[in-house]
């Protein structure tokens, strides 16, 4: 196999050195990887000469480093997805992004539903004069007699982020479920071009508002390998615990959201109380219950006095025996498990395939996770056990919540505990010039990927975020075939994915 | 069935004594900020310089704060070489204008019950639908966690709601975005007259950070009317429930 450059988690090197392969020879090489087991981190468009750069960022999770390449292209090229099919939302945003076609790509449309970055271009030809109207775009139809179509949002009954879905059902059965989204489109990436600047930390920090320790440790990590800067440790420890406690909460409220979809009531109000609970030791580090203005480039703005760390271990100790009491109640109920159990299937096959990433992943019995396969800051010398269970249904994506929320309850403990002494905040350096940093971090959907880059002065001419999301709401979909429509809000819990994650 | 007969009793009760009882905030809570003018510096403008969303602005050597786009995010307190600028304890900050979202040489003027006609229809009975456009999630969440056991917010008769129509008024979260836009138009004319709009954070308040964006709009007013203003990136549970109490007259006092 040709070789490639390698980075590890949280490095940079010179763009020179990411080498500029033909057409197909990019081809070849990142499916043949991809063939041989490695997964697509990122793969995005990039302005560059009179054209557009492709560039991959192909994950190595067996030897812990990431693989990269680019390709040039001005306005077509023969698309991956056909024999790599995880390829195929990043094809779709390539195309949208920046008007270049992936000619073969099986379902060619857009993602955001925003103009062409690329003045002149567009990937479908449509009417420039036209305004872009979210979602109205060919949708995937079965035909028959007995066949009806359900639509769904973007206002959806509960408090919950605009999306559409669209499902191909023969009575109560899904044969196919489409989801369209953009509705949260803010335009985040481009605005975070020429920083980072004052706002850049507080962008990133919105990029999905209930992952803002996950994104701002990956915004972090890409500043200062671009800079050459390392946080200190105590600083990467307090990263590493507010990570932990957010991955808690969230997977707390999942698992009472999954009650609550069942119907089992009792679940559903005590995880609705727990997962506040966790969102306020959050709050104990820095005022906020998501994180805001915690983590910096250079290492994080609070420190944890002896108290604080004393008051926050008690609370995660009596918080977590509730929640393992709730939670408890859930394997202990057969109408809960009969309602779970088998639906929302995702064989391992289809998760790999797919490109999935986080507990969908793992519950379908890929076993990835950042923190053990391309570990940084804390997590090199302080594993969490990765969780992974073959089922690929609702309960085994419960399930894989419930044991991680062990995990990290027990790694709080232990970071806590030998909290290295020291600074918080070290003055990270300026961004080399010409120089590409990736950051992977496992955020509690999955791996959240930033890739920096930046011009001949230092500032970012490009910055790629790709949050989970983006690989798993294709899993949903597939989770859905074959189901009762009205196992839908069930599945859907079960991914909890994010919206604006995806829309940036 | 005794299992959770038994997890019910070792759960207990857990609704916050608020409004009755002060809220419990975290230590480190940001609350409404303060200016004090005996330590600025006439020839300053670090915290303008410094603010990531032109919260600040200097005229006539008075600093006026736009709580409407604030963050809350200290920014302004880390770059102020005197320490001019603090942030309280206060979490009431609801307002019934965008104008009176402004922290300067003058009170602050908290948000006013309904009229008498409004309040006869809705102090019992709020149904909304709330509208996340362009939101992250956080705002959201947080409106959200007022249904949970912990601030039982059906005991002050407001619910939300699934469909518009069904519903007394929308609360807005998110800038609102281009591709949000008609929704919430049809969303805001599903709802039967009259109605009451609420704007919950930064973005739906001002645009927040995405206020000069090609993608969004500068939050909800620019759409439909709003009623209430909520601050905040996102404002604390408490401070949304003292809001929407304060607009049905069950807080009072300024
Ligand atoms: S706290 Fe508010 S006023 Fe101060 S810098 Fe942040 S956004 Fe601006
Ligand atoms: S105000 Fe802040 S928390 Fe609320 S939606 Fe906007 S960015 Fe998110």
């Amino acid at each position: 196999m040709t070789t490639l450059p390698h980075v590890y988690n949280g490095q940079a090197l010179p763009l020179a050195k990411v080498p500029e392969l033909t057409m197909s020879e990019f081809r070849t090489v990142v499916l043949e990887r991809i063939a041989d087991g490695r997964r697509i981190s990122s793969f995005f468009g990039m302005p560059h000469g009179d054209g557009i750069a492709l560039l991959a960022v192909l994950a190595n999770d067996r030897q812990g480093v990431l693989e990269l390449c680019r390709t040039q292209v001005r306005d077509a090229y023969p698309a991956l997805t056909p024999e790599a099919p995880q390829a195929h939302w990043f094809e779709r945003e390539i195309a949208e992004q920046w008007g270049i076609v992936p000619e073969g790509h099986p379902w060619l449309k857009p993602i955001r539903f925003h103009p062409c970055y690329r003045k002149g271009s567009d990937a479908w030809g449509r009417d420039k004069a036209r305004a872009i109207e979210p979602c109205v775009t060919d949708y995937f139809r079965v035909d028959g007699e007995e066949i009806h179509e359900v639509a769904v949002g973007p206002v959806h009954a509960g408090i919950i982020e605009p999306g559409h879905f669209r499902f191909q059902c023969h009575g109560e059965n899904v044969l196919h479920l489409e989801i369209e989204l953009g509705y949260q489109h803010r335009g985040i990436e481009r605005a975070i071009i020429a920083g980072p600047g004052q706002r850049t930390a507080h962008y990133v920090e919105t990029l999905a508002g209930d992952t803002t320790i996950g994104h701002a440790t990956a915004f972090a990590l890409a500043i200062e390998a671009l800079g050459g800067t390392t946080a200190p440790p105590r600083a990467q420890a307090l990263r590493a615990v507010a990570l932990e406690i957010e991955r808690l909460a969230n997977h707390t409220g999942d698992l009472g959201a999954l009650a609550n979809d069942v119907g089992f009531l009792p679940t559903a109000s005590f995880c609705g109380r727990l997962r506040g609970d966790f969102l306020n030791a959050t709050a104990l580090l820095c005022g906020n219950r998501f994180g805001r203005h915690l983590v910096r480039p250079g290492g994080v703005r609070f420190d944890l006095t002896t108290r604080i760390a004393d008051e926050l271990l008690k609370r995660i100790e009596t918080t977590f025996a509730d929640t393992e009491n709730a939670v408890n109640l859930l394997w202990q109920t057969p109408s809960v498990m009969a309602r779970f159990e088998g639906t929302g299937t995702v064989s391992c096959h289809d998760a790999a395939a797919m490109g999935l990433v986080g507990p969908a992943a793992r519950a379908s019995g890929v076993s990835l996770d950042v923190r053990n396969d391309l570990p940084w800051g804390a997590y090199r010398a302080h594993h969490v056990p990765t969780v992974s269970l073959p089922a690929g249904d609702v309960c085994a994506r419960a399930y894989v919540r419930w044991f991680e929320v062990r995990n990290s309850v027990r790694f709080i403990a232990e970071e806590i505990a030998a909290l290295p002494a020291g600074a918080i905040q070290q003055e990270p350096a300026r961004p080399a010039p010409d120089h590409l940093a990736v950051a992977l971090v496992e955020g509690w959907r999955g791996e959240i990927c930033h890739v920096a880059i930046t011009d001949d002065r230092g500032r970012l001419r490009h910055y790629k975020v790709t949050d989970p999301s983006f690989h798993n709401w294709f899993g949903l979909a597939m989770a859905l075939r074959g189901q009762q429509i009205s196992d839908f809000p069930l599945c859907n819990k079960s991914f909890n994915l994010s919206y604006c994650g995806h829309d940036l | 069935m005794f299992n959770a007969l038994r997890a019910r009793i070792r759960q207990g009760h857990r609704t916050v004594g608020f409004p009755n009882r002060p809220p419990v905030l975290p230590e480190r809570y940001m609350g409404r900020p303060q200016w004090d003018a005996t330590l600025c510096r006439a020839d300053c403008d670090a915290c303008v310089q410094a603010c990531p969303t032109a919260a600040l602005t200097r005229a006539d050597g008075v600093l006026r704060i736009d709580l409407g786009r604030c963050l809350f995010c200290t920014d302004c307190t880390d770059a102020c070489p005197t320490g001019a600028i603090g942030f309280t304890r206060e979490y009431r900050m609801a307002t019934d204008t965008r104008e009176a979202l402004v922290v300067n040489d003058r009170p602050y003027q908290l948000a006013k019950a309904l009229d008498k006609q409004a309040k006869a229809l809705f102090g019992h009975s709020l149904k909304l639908r709330q509208v996340s456009a362009g939101g992250c999630n956080a705002c959201e969440a947080d409106v959200n966690v007022l249904t949970t056991v912990v601030f039982d917010l059906s005991r002050f008769g407001i619910q939300f709601v699934a469909s518009p129509r069904h519903a007394d008024g929308l609360l807005i979260t998110g800038p609102v975005t281009k591709n949000m836009e008609l929704a919430l138009e049809k969303t805001y004319e599903a709802t039967p007259s009259p109605k009451i709009v609420v704007a919950v954070g930064a973005c739906a308040v001002s645009g927040g950070l995405f206020a000069d964006h090609p993608e969004t709009h500068k939050g909800a007013g620019e759409i439909i009317p709003v009623d209430l203003y909520i601050p905040g990136c996102p404002p604390h549970p408490i401070a949304i429930l003292d809001g929407l109490l304060r607009l049905l007259g069950v807080i009072e006092q300024q």
